[in-house]
């Protein structure tokens, strides 16, 4: 055997081996990447099975219908913090989305180098603001002045988290419009405010109600900001001068209540939230999804 | 019409056109009145969402006026909080939320990341939506919801490992503590890590898709795996923007409230073992704000409010700024 044969024999074990060991590496990385992947997937699966497993059972049509009994009786229901946190929310909602709406029009059709882009920029970061501070914000500037927690100021704090959600969202949307649609309407002689309103608007409808929509559910599982706002309410309330009752404040307090009927209360208050929040989330995301592949 | 009539018609007619040009400014390519006041009410709308962020911080610093007047910068160093002499600090909540915020990130970075990858980069296209829809699924869930399952399904059995791991480690100093709550430090960190999983992973997922392919199939082609080709290329280009995406996820961590209010203990003291029962700057908030009774209280409550804002701001600009210079850069007014 010659030398030259030994070297390229011995030559293509190393590479042989090294290779192995290459495939090796890949092996175990995708191998913990998997498990990775696994544990977040299964992540939802638990915890939403556990809500439908516990909230499921008790749920019923009287929960949903009966206002609260004293606390320790059975029976009862929470309607007057599903009412409730219809009413702050849609009131929030109201607050909220003609001024984001507006936003995003200015930053979307009136190009303007500097306000535009830091209007932009401040409702990216406004979005991380913790809802607690939120809740701070809207206790300083109502609550204290009106001397009364109220379901108003409930409002104001949803209304402070939805604006920057709504914002982008609309912006995104009103993005995605062909400006050929807008040109056509322009060349028409048609003004540019009612293009905006009678073409951009209407084209881009379904994801700007997705965008609210999306927003609206994201403050309806807000419990944090309701604390030292609405406050909540054992009470019947439709008046939102007074402290009314939510849904996710409902959840905190009888979650961390000594009754094992407010447990079971709690979990079926978080099946009702979980699957209003599931749906509008799912809807969002199937009409945006149809949108992008269109 | 007489000329000297005309001419003063005339400038009336200038001085309103000059009047309506100040309040309502021309726009390039439109005179109409119509498009003049519809920019000038959009233009109002976005005047207002910057006018709304400076309340506020202005509201912040009204409410705890009375505090900073009070404590000073002596607040953030402080450790005692007690309502009967009147005297607040906010540091051992400042120090919970970070060890939890810690824990959390240490547990949720490799998870969300390798999770990333293996989504963008492994999963066969039309499978991909199948696993990531859940998990963009979960980061929509409310913390109410988390924070229920926490104490209830969660607490039970971080009682059970709490217990046997002083059973068995119980020398290692940060492992002997109070094992039996269940609520504590690392329930606190693992529920976070829990909600922000989801968050790190959508968001690092867009930012590996936007890695051009053929920065891969370059790498594929000269013969490396495709681990080599993400260790060796798509993870250093994508550095800044996964960077940007933990933080997010930090600052979410930071803000959290009602869940860790719920499973993290809930006590006024600087912690000694991952056991210990202990406050976050949120649960704080949370907590104390139904037993404010003073005005002095209610505003130290606030100041420390103002400190949770201004960390979360800080965080929350950085990942902006980050995330923004490596995926559409179109927006990014700080390049």
């Amino acid at each position: 055997m010659s030398i030259a044969a030994v070297n390229t024999a011995s030559a293509h074990l190393a590479t042989d081996r090294r290779f192995r060991l290459r495939k090796l590496i890949e092996r175990v990385a995708v191998g913990g990447m998997v498990c990775c992947t696994a544990v977040t997937v299964s992540l939802l699966w638990i915890i939403l099975g556990y809500v439908v497993y516990r909230g499921g059972k008790a749920v019923n049509w009287e929960l949903l219908t009966a206002l609260p009994t004293p606390p320790g009786d059975p029976g009862g229901g929470i309607a007057n913090a599903l009412v409730g946190s219809l009413i702050i929310v849609a009131l929030g909602a109201l607050m909220a989305v003609p001024i984001s709406l507006g936003a995003a029009i200015f930053v979307n059709e009136f190009p303007s180098p500097r306000l535009g882009k830091s209007v932009r920029f401040l409702a990216e970061v406004l979005t991380g603001v913790p809802s607690i501070v939120v809740g701070l914000f809207a206790y300083a500037l109502i609550v204290q002045p009106t001397g009364s927690f109220s379901g108003f100021s409930g409002s104001v704090a949803y209304a402070f988290i939805m604006v920057p959600i709504v914002m982008i969202s609309t912006h995104e949307a009103l993005r995605r419009v062909p400006s050929h649609l807008r040109e056509a309407s322009l060349a028409l002689g048609i003004p540019v405010w009612r293009t905006i309103l009678w073409v951009v608007l209407p084209i881009a409808s379904r994801a700007l109600l997705t965008g609210i929509l999306l927003a609206v559910a994201r403050a309806l599982g807000e419990a944090a900001p309701m604390l030292f706002t609405a406050f909540g309410n054992p009470f019947w309330n439709l008046d939102p001068s007074k402290p009314m009752a939510t849904v996710p404040h409902l959840i905190y307090t009888y979650a961390t209540g000594p009754y094992t009927d407010w447990h079971d209360k709690a979990w079926a208050a978080s099946f009702v939230l979980l699957i209003v929040v599931l749906i509008t989330s799912m809807l969002t995301r199937a009409a945006l999804r149809s949108k992008a592949d269109e | 019409m007489k000329p000297e009539l005309q001419a003063v018609s005339q400038s009336s007619l200038g001085s309103i056109s000059a009047a309506l040009d100040w309040l309502l400014p021309r726009q390039p390519g439109s005179v109409r009145l119509g498009d003049r006041f519809f920019h000038l009410l959009v233009r109002m709308c976005s005047v207002f969402i910057i006018m709304l962020a400076l309340l506020l911080v202005g509201d912040l610093f009204r409410g705890s006026w009375e505090a900073i007047e009070y404590f000073g910068l002596g607040f953030l160093v402080g450790t005692t909080w007690d309502p009967v002499t009147q005297e607040f600090g906010s540091l051992p909540p400042a120090v919970g939320t970070l060890i939890k915020s810690t824990i959390a990130l240490i547990i949720a970075v490799p998870i969300s990341i390798g999770s990333a990858v293996f989504i963008a980069f492994y999963i066969p296209r039309g499978w991909r939506t199948l696993v990531s829809y859940p998990i963009e699924l979960l980061a929509g869930i409310p913390s109410i919801i988390f924070g229920l399952w926490g104490l209830f399904i969660m607490v039970p059995v971080i009682r059970t490992i709490q217990v046997w791991l002083k059973a068995n480690f119980g020398w290692i100093p940060f492992l002997d503590g109070p094992a039996v709550y269940g609520v504590g430090v690392l329930a606190g960190g693992m529920m976070l890590a829990i909600m922000i999983t989801p968050i790190i992973t959508a968001i690092s997922r867009d930012i590996l898709l936007t890695v051009p392919r053929t920065q891969v199939e370059a790498l594929l082609a000269l013969g490396a795996t495709k681990w080599e080709a993400i260790w060796k290329v798509v993870l250093p280009y994508a550095r800044t923007g996964l960077i940007g995406a933990v933080i997010l996820g930090l600052g979410r961590s930071i803000g959290e409230t009602m869940a860790v209010t719920m499973v993290g203990g809930n006590n006024f003291d600087l912690p000694h073992t991952l056991f210990d029962p202990i406050h976050s700057m949120a649960s704080m908030i949370a907590s104390e704000f139904a037993e404010a009774t003073y005005s002095l209280y209610v505003s130290s409550l606030i100041y420390m409010g103002l400190v949770l804002f201004g960390i979360t701001l800080i965080i929350s600009l950085l990942a902006q700024l980050l995330i923004w210079r490596l995926s559409k850069g179109e927006f990014a007014i700080l390049d």
